[in-house]
C-alpha cells in the first residue's frame, strides 16, 4: 500500500485538495465552489424580489439595483450553473465510460482553479468600489459608460474563468474519444455522456468569440482601443453579436447537461431502456448544431432587417423539433414502465411540463414580430427562468440527489428531499408564471421600481413570495446535506437499487483508480445487462496488472493565481496607478513561470502495482 | 509502449507522437484546442473586416494608404518557409535523427525571429509615418489586435520551441518529449495558416482598397 497510503488531519486533506487531479474531488470542488456561488446569486436574486414587492419601494437604490440584477445574472450563469454541470460531468462521465480519469488530470485541475480564482476576483468587486451594472449581457454601449471598475472585474473575472472553461471542455472531449472502456461504444454511450460530449463541443467552439468580445472591451476600456467607440469609428453592435455568438450556445451548454441527467433518471426510475435511444442521441446532437444558428434572435430589435430576423426566427422555431424527440421520448420511457417516485424522480417529472412551458413562450419570442412587444419586458424575463430553472435548476437539483452517493457514499433524506422538491416547485410556478403577465402588462425588466395603479402590486407581490417559497426549499437542502453529512451512512454501489449504467458497478465513492480491472461492456446499458443475466459485477476486460496514475500538483494553482494577481494590475492600470504595470508583469510572470516549471519539469506519474491491487478486498468492477 | 521505455532505431515507432496514451491524447486535444483558436481568429477577423478603414478623420490613413507589397511579401516568406523547415524537422524526429531535428528548429527559429523582427518595424512604420496607432481609430484598434495576436501567437510558439529544445538538448528524443516537439510544430503550422489569411484577407484585400 505504500504508494498510495493517505495521510490524515485537516492540513493533509486541504493540501490533498489544492493538489488534487482526481476527477473525483475536483467534482466535489465545483460542487462546493458552484454551491456557495448559487447561494450567493440567490440571495441577489432574493433582494430584486424584496425590492420590487411593492411599489415606490427603496430597500435598494437605483444604482445598487442594477450592481445586483447584473451579478445575479453573471453570477448563476457562469459561477453557479456551469461549475455545477462541471460537477457532474467530472463526477459521472469518466465512471460511465469506464475510464480511470480523465485524458488531461492535471488540465483539469488547473481549469477548475481558473474558475475559481476567476468566480472570486468577480465577486471581489463588491468590496472594491462597486460590482458591474451594465447588466449580465455589458451591451458596450452601456458598458463603456460605466463608472467606476465594476465592469473591469466583469471582464476579466469572465476572461479567467472562461479559460478554464474552455480547457474543461477540450479536457471531456479528448476523453470520450480516447478513454472509452473496451465495448463502450459510441451509440452505447449513456445520455448523460453524449450530452457531455455535444457540450463540450459547444464551450470549444462558443467559448473564444467571448474571449474575443471580453479582450475588446478590456482594450477599449483599459488600454484606449476604440472597438465600440462610435466617434472614432467602432461600432457597438460587435460586441452584442460577439456576445451572443457565445451566449446563445451558453444556454444550450447548460441545459443539454440537465437532459442528459433527466434521460439516465427516467430509464432508471421506470425500470426500462431509455425509449428511442437513437432519436434522443440524434437529438442531443441537432440541438448542439442549431444552438449556433440561432443567435441573432436576442438582437430582432436591433435592426438587422427582415430578412435577417426571418432567418433566424425560422432557425429558432426549427430546435424545437429535436427538443419535442426529447420530451416524447422521456414521456414513452416512463409509459409502461415501473415508476418509482424518489425525489430526483419527482424532479424529472417536474421538469416535463415546466421545460416545455418555457419552450413554448420561446417559439412566442422567436416569432420577429411578435418579440417586438415582448422584448425588454417581463415575458422575457419569465421565458428564460422557465428554461434555466425549470430545465437546468431543476436538472442540477436532481442530478446532485441522484449522484450524492456516488460522489459521498451517503444517501440525502428522502423526506427532506420531497419538502425541498415541494416548496422549491411550487415556489418556481409562483414567482414566474404570473411575470408572463407582467410582462404583457407593459412592465419592463431591469428597472428598479414602479409607480402604484399601473396593476402591477398584486402580481409582483406573489412573485416574490414565491421566491421565498424556493428560499425555504434551498434551505431545507442545506439542512438534509449537512444532517446527512453528520450521520454519515455509508451505502453501497448502487444504493437507489435500479443502477443501470457501469458508475453503479462500484463502490460509493469509488476507489481513486475507479476500476481495479476495466469492464468489459456488452451492450447499452451494460450493468442492467449482467444484472438481468444474474451477474453481481461487471465482466473484466485485461487481467489484473499495474495501474499507471497521474502525480497531484500545485502548479494550476499557481498559474491561476498570477492571473488573477495580474488581473488586479490590468485593473487599476486605467486610473493611472503607478504600481499597475509591474502588479501585471509579476502575475504573469507567476503564470507563465509556473507553466515553464510544469514543462521543464518530467511528470511520468506513478504505478499502483498488482501486487497492492490484490490484498484489497474491496475491488473496483465488483459489485 | 509507455513513455520510459528506451528505443533503437529499429524500435522507434513509425509516429512516436502517437505512440503512448499520453501521447494520443495529447495529440488530439491539441487539434481540438486549435479548433477552437480558429473561432477566436475567425471572431477576430470579423470584427477587422466590420472596422476596415472605419476613421473618425478623413485625413486619416486607410488600408490602401499603409500597406506596400515588398515588406509583407517577404515576411510571408519568411513564415512560410518556416512552416517547410519545422516539416524537416518533424522528418528528423519521426527518423530518430536528433541532431538533425535539433538543427531545422533552430532554423525556424531563427525565420520565425526574422518574421517578428519585420513586423515590429512595420508597426513602428506605421505609427511614426502615418499616425496610424491602436488608440487613434476604430480601423487601429482592430488592425493591432488582428495581427498583433498572431505576432503574439509567433512569439509564443519561438519560446515554445526553444524551451523544448533547450530541455531536450542533452538527452534525445523519447516517447515522453516526442508529442511536445510534434505539437510545438503542429502549433507553429497553424500560426503559418492564419498567416495566410491575414495576408490574403487585411493586405492584399487591403491594397486593392
Amino acid at each position: 500500500m505504500s504508494t498510495y497510503a493517505k495521510k490524515k488531519g485537516f492540513g493533509a486533506t486541504l493540501w490533498d485538495f489544492l493538489t488534487t487531479v482526481d476527477h473525483k474531488k475536483i467534482a466535489i470542488l465545483y460542487l462546493i465552489t458552484g454551491g456557495l456561488f448559487f447561494v450567493v446569486g440567490g440571495l441577489e436574486a432574493m433582494f430584486i424580489r424584496i425590492q420590487l414587492a411593492v411599489p415606490n419601494n427603496d430597500f435598494v437604490s437605483a444604482g445598487l439595483y442594477n450592481e445586483i440584477i447584473t451579478m445575479h445574472g453573471t453570477t448563476m450563469i457562469f459561477l453557479a450553473a456551469m461549475p455545477l454541470v462541471f460537477a457532474l460531468m467530472n463526477a459521472v462521465m469518466p465512471l460511465q465510460i469506464g475510464a480511470r480519469d480523465v485524458a488531461f488530470p492535471f488540465l483539469n485541475s488547473l481549469g477548475f482553479w481558473l474558475f475559481f480564482f476567476g468566480g472570486t476576483f468577480l465577486n471581489l468587486s463588491w468590496f472594491m468600489g462597486g460590482a458591474p451594472d451594465a447588466g449580465w449581457t455589458s451591451y458596450a454601449s452601456l458598458a463603456l459608460q460605466s463608472e467606476g471598475h465594476g465592469i473591469d472585474f466583469y471582464v476579466l473575472g469572465l476572461q479567467i474563468s472562461g479559460l478554464g472553461t474552455l480547457i474543461g471542455g477540450i479536457n471531456f472531449l479528448v476523453t470520450i474519444i480516447n478513454m472509452r472502456t473496451p465495448g463502450m461504444t459510441y451509440m452505447r454511450m449513456p445520455l448523460f455522456t453524449w450530452s457531455t460530449f455535444v457540450v463540450s463541443a459547444l464551450i470549444l467552439f462558443a467559448f473564444p468569440p467571448l474571449t474575443v468580445g471580453l479582450t475588446l472591451m478590456m482594450f477599449d476600456r483599459m488600454f484606449g482601443a476604440n472597438f465600440f467607440v462610435t466617434a472614432a469609428g467602432g461600432n457597438t453592435i460587435i460586441w452584442e453579436h460577439l456576445f451572443w455568438i457565445f451566449g446563445h450556445p451558453e444556454v444550450y451548454i447548460l441545459i443539454l447537461p440537465a437532459f442528459g441527467v433527466f434521460s439516465e433518471l427516467f430509464a432508471t426510475f421506470s425500470r426500462k431502456r431509455l425509449f428511442g435511444y437513437s432519436s434522443m442521441v440524434f437529438a442531443t446532437v441537432l440541438i448542439g448544431f442549431l444552438g449556433f444558428m440561432v443567435w441573432a434572435h436576442h438582437m430582432f430589435t436591433v435592426g438587422l432587417g427582415p430578412i435577417a430576423n426571418a432567418i433566424f426566427a425560422v432557425a429558432t422555431m426549427a430546435i424545437a423539433v429535436p427538443t419535442g424527440i426529447k420530451i416524447f421520448n422521456w414521456i414513452f420511457t416512463m409509459w409502461g414502465g415501473k415508476v418509482r417516485f424518489t425525489t430526483p424522480m419527482l424532479y424529472a417529472v417536474a421538469f416535463i411540463p415546466s421545460f416545455t412551458m418555457g419552450g413554448v413562450t420561446g417559439i412566442m419570442n422567436a416569432a420577429a414580430p411578435a418579440d417586438y412587444q415582448y422584448h425588454d419586458s417581463y415575458f422575457v424575463v419569465a421565458h428564460f427562468h422557465y428554461v434555466i430553472v425549470g430545465g437546468v435548476v431543476l436538472g442540477l437539483l436532481a442530478g446532485i440527489t441522484f449522484y450524492w452517493p456516488k460522489m459521498f457514499g451517503t444517501m440525502l433524506n428522502e423526506t427532506l428531499g420531497k419538502i425541498t422538491f415541494w416548496f422549491f416547485l411550487i415556489g418556481f410556478h409562483l414567482t414566474f408564471f404570473i411575470q408572463h403577465f407582467l410582462g404583457l402588462l407593459g412592465m419592463p425588466r431591469r428597472v428598479f421600481t414602479y409607480q402604484k395603479d399601473l396593476g402591477w402590486e398584486t402580481s409582483n407581490m406573489i412573485s416574490t413570495v414565491g421566491a421565498f417559497l424556493m428560499a425555504v426549499g434551498v434551505l431545507v437542502m442545506v439542512y438534509n446535506i449537512i444532517i446527512t453529512s453528520i450521520k454519515n451512512e455509508k451505502v453501497g454501489n448502487d444504493p437507489w437499487g435500479d443502477g443501470r449504467t457501469l458508475e453503479w458497478a462500484i463502490s460509493s465513492p469509488p476507489p481513486f483508480y475507479n476500476f481495479k480491472q476495466l469492464p468489459l461492456v456488452r451492450g447499452l446499458d451494460p450493468y442492467w445487462i449482467e444484472k438481468m443475466e444474474g451477474k453481481t459485477e461487471m465482466t473484466p476486460a485485461e487481467p489484473l496488472g499495474d495501474i499507471h496514475m497521474p502525480n497531484g500538483s500545485f502548479l494550476p494553482v499557481t498559474i491561476s493565481f498570477g492571473l488573477f494577481v495580474a488581473a488586479f494590475g490590468a485593473l487599476f492600470h486605467m486610473d493611472d496607478k503607478a504600481w499597475s504595470i509591474p502588479v501585471i508583469i509579476i502575475g504573469l510572470l507567476i503564470t507563465f513561470g509556473s507553466m515553464l516549471i510544469r514543462s521543464v519539469k518530467d511528470d511520468h506519474g506513478f504505478h499502483i502495482h498488482k501486487e497492492d491491487l490484490m490484498d484489497n478486498t474491496d475491488k473496483g468492477g465488483k459489485s | 509502449m509507455h513513455a520510459e521505455e528506451k528505443f533503437t532505431d529499429a524500435t522507434w515507432p513509425a509516429s512516436p507522437e502517437k505512440a503512448t496514451l499520453e501521447g494520443k491524447n495529447k495529440y488530439l486535444g491539441f487539434w481540438l484546442f486549435l479548433g477552437g483558436e480558429t473561432v477566436l481568429f475567425a471572431s477576430l477577423f470579423a470584427t477587422y473586416l466590420a472596422l476596415k478603414d472605419k476613421v473618425p478623420d478623413d485625413n486619416m490613413a486607410l488600408a490602401k494608404d499603409l500597406f506596400e507589397l515588398p515588406l509583407t511579401f517577404i515576411a510571408t516568406m519568411l513564415l512560410l518557409t518556416s512552416s517547410l523547415t519545422s516539416v524537416y524537422a518533424m522528418y528528423h524526429m519521426k527518423n530518430r535523427d536528433f541532431k538533425k531535428m535539433q538543427s531545422w528548429l533552430l532554423v525556424t527559429v531563427l525565420l520565425g525571429a526574422a518574421f517578428l523582427g519585420l513586423e515590429v518595424y512595420e508597426f513602428n512604420h506605421y505609427v511614426h509615418e502615418f499616425g496610424h496607432t491602436f488608440t487613434s481609430s476604430a480601423f487601429g484598434s482592430s488592425f493591432y489586435t488582428l495581427v498583433g495576436f498572431h505576432g503574439g501567437h509567433v512569439a509564443f510558439g519561438l519560446m515554445w520551441i526553444i524551451s523544448l529544445m533547450v530541455r531536450n538538448a542533452k538527452r534525445g528524443l523519447n516517447l515522453y518529449n516526442a508529442p511536445k516537439f510534434y505539437l510545438a510544430s503542429l502549433y507553429w503550422h497553424f500560426i503559418d495558416v492564419v498567416w495566410v489569411f491575414i495576408f490574403t484577407v487585411v493586405y492584399l484585400m487591403g491594397m486593392v482598397g
